[in-house]
């Protein structure tokens, strides 16, 4: 009860969403189903990339290079998974690689006081580069990750086969936006990290280890990074393209600005992208409209301006981020 | 990065929160070093290093970038050397090539510029892509639509259109970052693919395309109002070297361009002095955007086939970033680093043809050459407490 007065406006909406949804279930089965299969399908790889920012910015770094290690993520994935002709050996390679990407920002710009939007730009420029030099075409993987049904979860109406009706790293996201929340708002993990994204010297003083923090979560950040570019390579398709990131790095930055910094909200703002293309592409294909293609392809870049433009003044950044913390300055 | 006299540590504003007061009352004759306690300036060579650094670190850089390079070069098994060679003989040492590397260098000055202005400012514009493709289509758009005027009106009305323009599509970035405070890396990302999109649906069965042509395009502009090269001098050129002086002197020698840096040193001082950060924001972004859409009308107008197709913009845009970091900001130091950057791509495809080493190699150079001049370590391993300051954008986040 506490909870709900609290989060008045986010249950309620949530609520009549869901209400919203069933009700055009129970209109057209097949096509809400497909519908909204299809932008969970779009949403994925953007809140894994929107956790990816909600943990480096909760611990003051910015990271606008998600984009580029999304790209390395999906670049290592599929051609490890191409050269061992393992699908497991593709999708460690994929986490490893953003693992290293992580790193790369959290030791430029925690250690070496780097400015943290040039390190995220430079990241994307040199993961534009590296994957283009080292793209071979004609390689394929022995086959995708397989979609499976979760036991019981999946017989649900709707919410089954849409949400746990499908890939492991789709599912791993499900489970990583609920798991993130509970230690971003309920451990001694999470309290350390917002202290030292709000208020770093503050944090410092209380005997946490701020840099030590922001390099540790950084780093794991960039795994989520990879793995959602093991999505995009090994999942969501079974190729690589270059540019295949394809500016999801940016809008999962959007998102986690539209989502208050919070995992849950997040998730919802990534819903909600993915069901605007969704319904974009379904509005063309069904032939009610008539849109050009790339004005739907649009759509998501525009919607994050908006989106970007609606939430300023609506929400607050964390007090510390995009600033390097010298101790005893 | 020509003048001498200019101590390196004006080149990069200090954070946003400002050094310390703890500097000596009389200020040093080199005030390189800000930080506490810093020890004398050295003397002798380490000295002359220090205070040369701007141009030092950038130099060091390339010739990093280049030796991890030859590394990767070497791994695909080919001889660096010789590819290197080849590539720098191509770019200059034949006419084919040196035009082809002066064409490279006039959009690259000009997006560097795009970059390097907004950079002053405390604004990083990732933009010039969009900025240089809204530029090209208005100028192909109205290069076409006017094409009865006379030659030189309809050249310098096709001109005027690519700076407005690009000026327009910076400017959107410029009034969502002052009005709502859209950060303006995320907002000129997202203009980039906007432009893309919207460009892609102009000229492939949009109102802009000329369907006579199998590959999406616009109208060729008229024959007569071409800007041929006068034998390897592309006319934009000197336009491009003049307007990088002129901004470099706006920057330097003007009210405006007092008032453009100090908003990027301090914008809570430039507020408290009574300059309006939020006429330098759109002040600078719009003449960048200027700037790229220029790039981008000379791209229609001097390179075959005068038209505007979906590739025209190539990767000039980002090829801007790495030039404006290369040259630390500094207008005039926009020059060296693009003919450098010029002269690689315009010698890309003969180490294709010619050694069979993928075009994309120039694109991993560039790459670690960005990254070597903006990692603070070099700077840090050679002049250890003397190292200027970085420029630091990331402050202003968040909504």
């Amino acid at each position: 009860m506490e909870w709900f007065l609290r989060n008045k406006v986010w249950a309620t909406t949530a609520l009549l969403v869901l209400v919203a949804a069933y009700a055009f279930y129970f209109v057209n089965s097949n096509i809400a189903v497909s519908m909204f299969s299809y932008a969970w399908f779009l949403a994925v790889p953007l809140v894994l990339g929107a956790m990816v920012g909600v943990i480096g910015e909760r611990s003051g770094v910015v990271n606008i290079g998600i984009e580029g290690q999304m790209l390395v993520g999906a670049f290592a994935a599929f051609f490890a998974a191409a050269a061992t002709q393992s699908v497991i050996i593709g999708v460690i390679a994929g986490a490893l690689s953003g693992i290293a990407m992580g790193a790369f920002l959290a030791f430029t710009t925690v250690k070496g006081q780097l400015d943290q939007i040039i390190a995220g730009v430079v990241i994307n420029i040199v993961a534009t580069g590296i994957t283009s030099f080292y793209y071979e075409s004609g390689k394929t993987i022995p086959r995708g990750l397989p979609n499976f049904d979760v036991p019981l979860l999946s017989k649900i109406p709707l919410i089954g086969p849409v949400f746990f009706s499908d890939g492991p790293i789709a599912l791993f996201a499900l489970v990583i936006a609920l798991v993130l929340h509970v230690l971003l708002f309920k451990t001694r993990w999470g309290l350390r990290t917002r202290a030292v994204g709000e208020y770093p010297s503050a944090a410092d003083t209380a005997g946490i280890n701020v840099v030590g923090l922001r390099l540790f979560n950084v780093t794991v950040a960039g795994t989520l990074a990879g793995i959602a570019g093991t999505y995009l390579s090994m999942e969501a398709t079974s190729t690589f393209e270059r540019d295949m990131s394809a500016g999801r790095g940016f809008l999962a930055l959007a998102i986690l600005i539209f989502g208050a910094w919070r995992p849950m909200r997040a998730l919802a703002a990534a819903l909600f992208f993915g069901f605007m293309s969704a319904s974009a592409s379904q509005l063309q294909a069904s032939n009610v409209v008539d849109i050009p293609q790339q004005f739907i392809n649009l759509l998501p870049y525009v919607l994050t301006l908006v989106v970007l433009a609606a939430a300023a003044g609506r929400v607050r950044a964390p007090g510390a981020v995009g600033q390097p913390f010298v101790k005893g300055d | 990065m020509a003048d001498p006299d200019r101590p390196p540590a004006k080149d990069t504003p200090p954070d946003a929160g400002g050094a310390p007061a703890t500097a000596p009352a009389e200020a040093p004759a080199v005030p390189v070093v800000a930080e506490r306690g810093a020890p004398p300036p050295p003397t002798g060579l380490l000295g002359f290093l220090v205070r040369h650094q701007a141009i030092v670190v950038p130099i060091l850089a390339v010739v990093l970038a280049f030796a991890i390079g030859a590394i990767l070069i070497r791994a695909q098994g080919f001889n660096p050397t010789y590819a290197y060679q080849r590539l720098f003989q191509r770019s200059f040492l034949t006419e084919g090539g040196l035009l082809a590397t002066l064409q490279k260098t006039t959009p690259l000055i000009l997006v560097g510029l795009a970059v390097a202005i907004p950079l002053k400012v405390g604004l990083f514009n990732i933009g010039g892509q969009g900025q240089l493709m809204a530029g090209g289509i208005g100028a192909a758009w109205i290069a076409h639509s006017l094409r009865d005027l006379p030659v030189p009106v309809l050249v310098i009305v096709s001109v005027i259109a690519g700076l407005l323009f690009g000026a327009m599509w910076a400017s959107i970035a410029a009034l969502l970052k002052t009005t709502r405070g859209v950060h303006e890396v995320i907002s000129t990302i997202m203009l980039n693919s906007i432009a893309v999109g919207l460009i892609d649906w102009l000229i492939n069965g949009g109102p802009l395309a000329d369907t006579s042509q199998v590959f999406p395009t616009t109208h060729a502009v008229r024959e007569d109002a071409r800007l041929l090269p006068l034998g390897v001098l592309p006319w934009g050129l000197p336009v491009a070297l003049i307007l990088a002086v002129l901004v470099a002197w706006m920057l330097k020698r003007t009210t405006l361009g007092f008032e453009l840096q100090t908003v990027g040193r301090n914008r809570f001082a430039a507020g408290y002095a009574g300059i309006s950060t939020t006429k330098a924001t759109i002040i600078a972004m719009a003449t960048s955007g200027a700037l790229a859409g220029l790039a981008g009308t000379l791209e229609l107008l001097q390179i075959e086939p005068y038209r505007y197709q979906s590739g025209i913009a190539g990767s000039l845009g980002f090829d801007g970033i790495t030039i404006a970091l290369l040259a630390r900001g500094n207008p005039l130091g926009t020059i060296p680093a693009a003919i450098l950057v010029g002269a690689m791509r315009a010698g890309a495809p003969s180490l294709q043809f010619e050694l069979g080493i993928r075009p994309e190699v120039v694109d991993v150079l560039l790459a670690i050459t960005l990254l070597m001049v903006s990692l603070p370590v070099i700077a840090k391993w050679i002049f250890r407490r003397h190292t200027a300051k970085q420029t630091q954008l990331a402050g202003s986040w968040g909504a």
